[in-house]
Parts: C-alpha cells; structure tokens; sequence
C-alpha cells in the first residue's frame, strides 16, 4: 500500500481500478512538401481549421448544456485562439514559404507556445500550455485523420490516471463507469478541477511523477477531500472507506430528497429559500433545486453584448418565459443596475469614481426611456405570476419617489391601453447603501419589501474596494459594523411590517446561515446550487440556539473572532463532517 | 485631431491572472473597435486583438499593464477595455469571502 498527496479540488471518493491514458500525441515528423503543393496544402489546413472550431462549439454547447454557460467558456477562449489572426499568419507563412507540411507547420507553431508557457513561473498561468496542446491535438487528429471525438470510456468503473486532462477530453468524458480523476499536473482554478467538481466527481491533481509508476488495473482509493491517492490498499483501508462510500451516498440521497422538503428550524421557523438567478435558463435549475422562488432577478445581460439596447419587448419576452418556468412561485425582478459607461459607451465621460457615480437607479433616472421600457415589460409580465420589481442601489427617498412615479405614469398609460396588469405589483428596493439602511423607516411606509444587498453594502459601509488587491482584507463580511447595519434593516422591516430578504453572497455561504436566523431573518435568496445546502442548515437548528449564537456576535467586536465562532458552531452542528 | 493614441494603466485584478478566459473576454472586446488596440507589459507590447499574444504577456494578478488604442474610436475602446479588465474578478471562483 501507497499514500499519494495531491491537490483536493473535487470531493468524494471512489475505490476502483486505475485507468492509464497516455497523452497519445501523434508523432509529427519534420516533413516537407513540393512548391506545386502549396494551394492544397493550405487548403487541408483551412478545413482542418474549419472543422476543429466547429468540434468545439460542439464541445462547448454539450457541456454549456449540461454543465452552464460558464463551464462552457474556456471553448469559447478555444474558438478564439483558432480564429486567432497571427496564428493563421504564421501556419500559412510556414506552408507557403518554408514548404511544412500542415501537420509540422502546426507542431511548430504550437510548441513555441507550449514552450513558453512551460516556463512560465505563476503556475496558474503555467497551466495554460495545457489549453495549447489541446487544440493542437484536436488539429493533428483531424489532419491525420483519426477519431477525433475519442470518449474516455471505460468498461468497468475505473479511477483515471492521466498526465493532465484538456477540457475536451473531459467534455467526453464516460459519465457511467468513470469514478474519479487522477493527474499528475494541475491546479485548483484548471479547468478539469472545475469540470469534475460541477460532474462531482472527486478528483485529485497535482500529484506529480509519482504517478507514472502505476499501471492500469492497479487498485486505487482516491479520496478528494484529502487529495490523496490511496494505490494497493490494504483490506482495512478498503473497509474503512466503502464505509465513506456508503455515507457519501446517503448523504447524496439525503440533499437530494431535501428538495421537496420544507426549510423549517427544529423549532417550527419557516424559512424561505429562495434563487439568484441572471439567465431565464436558470429557472429549472430553481426548480431542481426546490426554490421556494426567484428572489433575485437580474436584468443586466439583457443589457450586455448588445449593438442596441433592448426593446419592451425583448424584456416582455424573457420575463414571461421565467414566469412561466416558475410555474406560479414568486419573483423578483431588479431593474438595470449597471454602470453608464456600459450603457453609453462613447457618450458618456469617464468616471472617477464609478463606483460612486451613475449606476443602477441613478443611471435609470436620468435614461428614463430605457427605464420605461423595461418597467413597461415588468408591468406588462405582472398578470402572468406572482411578480415584484425591485430597484438596486436607491441613496435617497427621493429617488424611490421618481422611480415609483414614473411606475405609477406608465400604469396609467396601460390602463387607457386597455393593457392588462397588476396594479398592485409589490415594489421593494435593494438596502446596499448605509444611508437606505438608516432611514429605512421612513423608506418601509413607502415599499412592500427590501432585499438587502450584502456585497455593496460592504462595500460601501467599509469604504473598500474588494477588487483593489491592497486592501480587499479589509473587505469582511463579519464585520461588526455591518452586522449591525444588517441587525438594524432586519428590526425597521419587521416593525413596518415589511417583507424582508437577503440576497447577497453571504446568504450562499453556510457559514452565516445559523447568524442571518438568528438575527431574524426569514428569507433568504441564494445561488441555486447553493439550496440544499442552506436547507439542511435550516432544517438541523433551532431558532432559539441561533438566537443565541446572534446574541453572542453582538457582543463581538472582531470580524476575525466572528468568522471563528461561526465556523466552530457550524462544525459543531455536524460533527461528523468534519 | 487625428491618430492621437488613447493610454490607459490597469491592474490584472483577478487572483487567477490573464489566462485563456479572461483573455478571451479582452480580445473579444477588442475586436468589436476599429481601432489598433496593443497591450504593454514591462516594455513588452503585443496586439490586444490576438488572444495568444494577449496570453503571452502572462499576466498574474497585480501585474501592471498599459493598454494603448489608437484609431478613430480610441476612447470608447479605452474605456470599454478598462471596464472588461476589471470584470475579469468575476472570472475567479466565488470570492473566498473575507
């Protein structure tokens, strides 16, 4: 028996036999052709060229799919550097002038890359070669003619040992019989450590030359929340992790039947979980999920990558769709809340400080076209469920005033339309900016609910920029001012009897769950992956001992010293996670 | 006024630093402009256009990097270019918060 220390970057384990897969590079030989070769040569190398970007949008959409947009965004840089202008020009100089075949003129250009990036001392970045020798194998595959979609299959369930994987390998990867991954190079941001954390199959990389000495059908444990690869274990190693095993599974089965199982405390406190959402797409994932609603929608990417800004329709359109896929739960959904550079672009003056300038509300105050629009579709979507609108980023009380009148001009328009909607739609505001906080109860006689944004109002409480690498420390969640500030939203809500919610990352995190209870909050939007999760917190305390745990913060004065008792009392919660 | 090049300093803000995704989403943002758009990291200047020059200048986070665009849509560019740069954050994993 064995022990191999690695990188943990999927957890899980799974014991089954190795499966060894060299990185079979087809061996490109410096070959050269005739000069009356030239055209056709070139031609080879533009439909290979051809045919790989179209493998991997094929390789993108399957995993897009299956996976989300963003685990499909490394094809998209893929697409990208075989488009790549300089790269094109260098293959065909090679072919045209020095007479390579395309196959060597591929090799050669890609190993410079490779090259550098091997050397390349950030081992992040270092990791990028692997990107380059992807695509080049994808085009020696299609130039030699071999089995270009080769899946990684296995007949049994089996661990893989491999060099390192390239996304498209992982994109066809078996999804039956393959148990965990193995790879001798790799980091916690490669995008196989992604991959097999969303597939959630354990996978340990970065264990190094160790790794070549085993064979295919060689016995293996692999235990991702370790990193460790366990190679011929001994019976009482196996015992004791089939045990794992076993527990993994129910554990799985445990998250997943906590779907239609309600978030309610041991002591009877209902809690509603609800979803943060940006793509109509999203909305089945809510639904696995067991969202009680979409707490947050964003409308920004509406936005985004666009020539020109979207129509009423365009908003109408998406909105009915998400409504529909939520089949009746309630919605929330956000007006623009983005800067105007992103909006305006050429017309609009840089800012100094863009993160105090015009954004969000502020921005749809002065662009009230757009701003109509987009309240028009809302108004409009508002017959078809249970929707709200919600404004980001309001300073002032009158802002709200503006934008709840220009709310209340187009209900009029509609209504001598003869265009059906709610004329009591729900209108809330984000609380992500002290000052909202501080005069939330002259702001709760005026709207039926606040989200309270955690990320800005740290943001803007702490003053820090958390993009800013010299002082993103002193961006703290636990901070005991804005708790606080959270404390004081949660009482104002509650006397004005007001809807109250919140939606920022901290309500993702289990490690504040049990705090956000306690200081009395009862509805909490998430990712929605995050759910189950947060459900099981939910459904493990009691309110009372959150109460408790809140009082104890309260007392507290050092963020640090926070997080640590938060941490601790979550561990205690389940003791044998640990 | 003519050809006057537009130079804007940015910090790679992103802990994973300039890899094959963020550099996409730059040179993508790029591409959309007329204008010549180069990228410089310690005197090194590549195309912000190209994604494997732009990936060259492995960049981490914290790295300094000047990008120059000239062209007659030079000050949307800059400007767009340096919002994209600051986007890239939202690349990383979720932030390890605190």
């Amino acid at each position: 028996m064995r022990v191999l220390q690695g990188i943990a970057v999927s957890p899980g384990v799974a014991i089954a036999k190795a499966m060894v897969v060299d990185d079979q590079q087809p061996r490109v030989t410096r070959r050269f052709i005739s000069r009356a070769n030239v055209d056709a040569e070139l031609k080879r190398l533009a439909n290979a060229m051809d045919q790989v970007a179209e493998q991997i949008q094929a390789s993108q959409n399957e995993v897009a799919t299956e996976l989300g947009d963003q685990y499909g965004a490394i094809f998209s840089a893929h697409l990208q550097m075989v488009r790549d202008e300089k790269l094109n020009a260098s293959l065909v100089d090679s072919i045209r002038y020095r007479h390579y075949t395309a196959e060597y003129a591929v090799s050669q250009s890609f190993a410079r890359y490779i090259q550098f990036f091997e050397r390349v001392p950030n081992p992040f970045l270092r990791e990028r070669a692997g990107d380059f020798r992807d695509i080049e194998q994808r085009l020696l595959n299609v130039l030699f003619g071999a089995d270009a979609k080769k899946k990684l299959a296995a007949k049994e369930p089996s661990i893989v040992i491999a060099r390192d994987l390239t996304p498209s390998e992982m994109a066809n990867l078996d999804r039956v019989n393959i148990r965990g991954i193995v790879t001798e190079v790799g980091g916690p941001g490669s995008h196989s450590a992604i991959v097999a954390e969303a597939l959630e199959l354990p996978a340990v990389v970065g264990v190094g030359a160790n790794l070549r000495d085993i064979q295919t059908d060689t016995m293996l444990i692999i235990d991702g929340h370790q990193g460790r690869v366990i190679v011929n274990p001994d019976d009482e190693t196996i015992e004791r992790y089939e045990k794992e095993v076993e527990h993994q599974r129910q554990n799985e089965i445990r998250l997943r039947s906590l779907r239609d199982l309600p978030a309610v405390t041991t002591d009877g406190e209902t809690i509603h979980l609800m979803a943060n959402i940006e793509f109509p797409h999203e909305a089945d994932a809510c639904i696995e999920r067991g969202a009680a609603g979409v707490g947050l929608y964003r409308t920004e990417f509406l936005y985004l990558g666009q020539d020109s800004e979207p129509t009423e329709e365009d908003h109408y359109q998406v909105y009915a769709k998400v409504i529909r896929d939520m089949q009746g739960s309630p919605i929330v959904i956000r007006t623009l809340d983005l800067g105007a550079d992103k909006i305006f672009g050429e017309d609009h003056p840089p800012e100094q400080n863009p993160f105090l300038g015009l954004r969000s509300i502020r921005l749809s105050l002065q662009n009230t076209d757009q701003f109509r629009r987009q309240l028009r579709a809302i108004l409009r979507a508002s017959v078809l469920g249970d929707v709200s609108v919600m404004f980001p980023l309001v300073s002032t009380l009158h802002e709200l005033r503006q934008a709840k009148m220009i709310l209340s001009d187009l209900m009029e328009d509609l209504e001598e339309q003869s265009i059906a909607f709610n004329r009591d739609l729900k209108v809330g505001i984000m609380v992500e900016v002290p000052s909202s906080v501080i005069m939330l109860d002259r702001f709760a006689q005026e709207i039926d609910f606040i989200s309270i944004g955690t990320n800005d109002l740290v943001q803007y409480t702490l003053a820090v920029d958390r993009n800013n690498p010299d002082v993103a420390s002193l961006y703290n969640n636990c901070d005991p001012a804005v708790l606080r500030l959270i404390q004081m939203a949660v009482d104002s809500a509650n006397k004005a009897k007001i809807g109250v919610t919140l939606c920022g990352q901290m309500g993702g995190n289990p490690v504040y769950t049990m705090l956000l209870i306690g200081m009395g909050l009862r509805s909490l939007s998430v990712t929605p992956s995050a759910i189950p999760e947060i459900k099981q917190i939910c459904r493990t305390v009691s309110a009372e001992k959150c109460r408790e745990l809140a009082a104890r913060v309260r007392d507290m004065d050092n963020a640090w010293e926070i997080k640590r008792l938060l941490r601790e009392s979550l561990r205690r919660l389940f003791p044998d996670e640990a | 006024m003519g050809e006057d090049s537009i130079i804007r300093k940015v910090i790679v803000p992103n802990r994973q630093g300039l890899h094959a995704r963020p550099a996409n989403m730059f040179v993508k943002a790029a591409l959309q402009f007329q204008s010549q758009v180069d990228i410089s990291r310690d005197g090194l200047v590549v195309s912000g256009k190209s994604i494997l020059d732009v990936m060259t200048l492995a960049a981490e986070q914290g790295t300094e990097l000047t990008i120059i665009v000239t062209g007659p849509d030079a000050e949307t560019a800059a400007e767009t270019l340096v919002e994209v740069v600051k986007r890239f954050v939202e690349e990383d994993e979720e932030e390890a918060d605190a």
